[in-house]
């Protein structure tokens, strides 16, 4: 069975929701495995959202938002950065790829760029492998195996 | 009448929440008078089939602490949920992993390979705990050490919690005296789920230094020369957990020039601990360049040890990989 990436992506109400949008109504195609999430901006974004996604069987998260000096909210775009950063070096250090999380910058007329960095990203994860956080069976000890045990 | 029964247990724990009971100074004699105690195996002798042998429900009032490590914090987890009629998740362990669970790290094999084979032990003939052993007198059990730790509420259902590493004595004291004045029909329980024994904000909340604007530089760690006395710990560029972390303990670590390290878990309403913290610190960064962000994060040389630190099993992921 081919793995299909089942990704997450968070979008700003401003730009890169409208965007996505854009592609739509142009007929501009990208790949059906990325569910978009409208938040007011990138700033909102909270790295619980990713975590959660990612805990709940998200194989990766896209996040994008206004380009930098454009956010609508003035500069939460740059704490979406810098959030950005930090959250990928923890991941790390739990052992998760950074590469799951991605940031992009996308103008409300970038339609044509948004999906090709969707498509992008899906094949980045597709290469990757599947994350399946919750399908994991150390997380249900009464699941481990027995033998594991040295 | 028979007086109302107590048992106290640890699972996977370092015995500091038993002594920070006892700590409670007189208040130990109200315990020991008003509670017949059926388990707390730090303080008084007690067999697991004493507890066994009672009916359901039979204890008023269980603290656990201590995580779910191994098959026997899961027994005695399950055996006091039944025979106990309130069981608090008591201190950070239970409730949340705390140190402990930084095993989650590490596959099991990691963890007894340092435990087991580390320089610090002496085990030429690498030898490894057995499950299952056959000597001469019959066969010997050992609980199944299990691959990851779980917090109490993910294996029992947990009536309150009372968190801290360990919870500060005066407000155990301070519940003590509610659950008393509640057996003299004198004051109602709280509702059940309640976090007990601390507040609902930030530890920023109590701490008393100065706050001004966050702008954050470079991160600065202890070994960097001692904390200015007076300004906040964040501001000087000392990663410090307050905003994430729930109050009650006082500000005790920021007030004596330390970072908190986040003991009393996710404050009300946080879903996820680190995240919320690492929310708190990125915001602060004063750079909007992506290399230079980076070099500022170099000063965070364990992000998961540091943002993670109490609350791993707690955590949306629970363990790493």
């Amino acid at each position: 069975m081919t793995f299909e990436p089942v990704l997450i992506g968070f979008t700003c109400n401003w730009c890169s929701y409208r965007a996505a949008d854009l592609a739509g109504t142009s007929r501009t195609k990208y790949p059906p495995n990325i569910r978009l999430v409208r938040l007011m901006c990138s700033g909102r974004l909270d790295p619980t959202f990713v975590l959660k996604a990612l805990a709940e069987g998200a194989d990766g998260v896209l996040i994008t938002g206004c380009h930098p000096g454009e956010c609508h909210y003035l500069e939460q775009n740059y704490k979406a950065l810098r959030r950005y950063h930090l959250l990928r070096r923890t991941l790390q250090s739990l052992g998760i790829e950074a590469e799951r999380v991605k940031l992009v910058w996308a103008s409300a007329s970038e339609g044509l760029q948004l999906a090709e960095a969707i498509r992008q990203f899906t094949e980045e994860i597709r290469a990757l492998g599947p994350l399946r956080w919750n399908a994991r069976p150390e997380l249900r000890s009464e699941d481990a195996p027995l033998e594991a045990v040295p | 009448m028979s007086k109302p029964k107590f048992s106290m247990y640890w699972g996977a724990s370092c015995g500091g929440c038993d002594i920070a009971v006892l700590n409670i100074h007189e208040k130990i004699l109200e315990v020991d008078e008003t509670f017949e105690i059926v388990l707390w195996p730090v303080a008084v002798d007690a067999k697991y089939a004493d507890v066994e042998a009672l009916p359901d429900g039979d204890i008023t009032l269980t603290l656990f602490n201590g995580g779910i490590r191994n098959e026997e914090n899961e027994h005695m987890a399950r055996l006091l949920r039944r025979k106990s009629q309130i069981l608090v998740a008591f201190g950070s362990c239970a409730s949340e992993g705390c140190v402990p669970a930084l095993a989650n790290l590490y596959p099991r094999e990691r963890l007894f390979e340092t435990v087991y084979a580390g320089p610090t032990t002496e085990n030429p003939e690498g030898r490894r705990p057995l499950e299952r052993a056959a000597v001469p007198e019959g066969e010997l059990h050992l609980p199944k050490f299990y691959p990851t730790l779980r917090t109490l509420d993910e294996v029992v259902e947990v009536d309150y919690i009372i968190p801290g590493c360990p919870p500060e004595s005066h407000q155990i004291a301070a519940v003590l005296d509610v659950v008393f004045a509640a057996l003299r029909g004198e004051a109602e329980l709280p509702p059940k789920g309640s976090v007990l024994g601390a507040g609902i904000s930030t530890v920023c909340e109590e701490c008393p230094r100065k706050r001004d604007v966050k702008k954050i530089r470079a991160f600065r760690r202890i070994q960097d020369g001692p904390a200015d006395p007076e300004i906040c710990l964040l501001e000087q560029g000392i990663l410090c957990a307050g905003p994430a972390t729930r109050d009650g303990c006082g500000a005790l670590c920021p007030l004596a020039g330390a970072a908190c390290i986040g003991c009393y878990g996710p404050s009300e309403g946080v879903v996820d601990y680190g995240a919320r913290l690492m929310s708190a610190v990125a915001s602060v960064i004063d750079s909007r360049d992506p290399e230079e962000i980076e070099r500022i994060l170099d000063g965070i040389p364990d992000p998961a040890g540091a943002f993670y630190r109490f609350n791993l099993a707690g955590s949306l992921l629970r363990r790493g990989r």
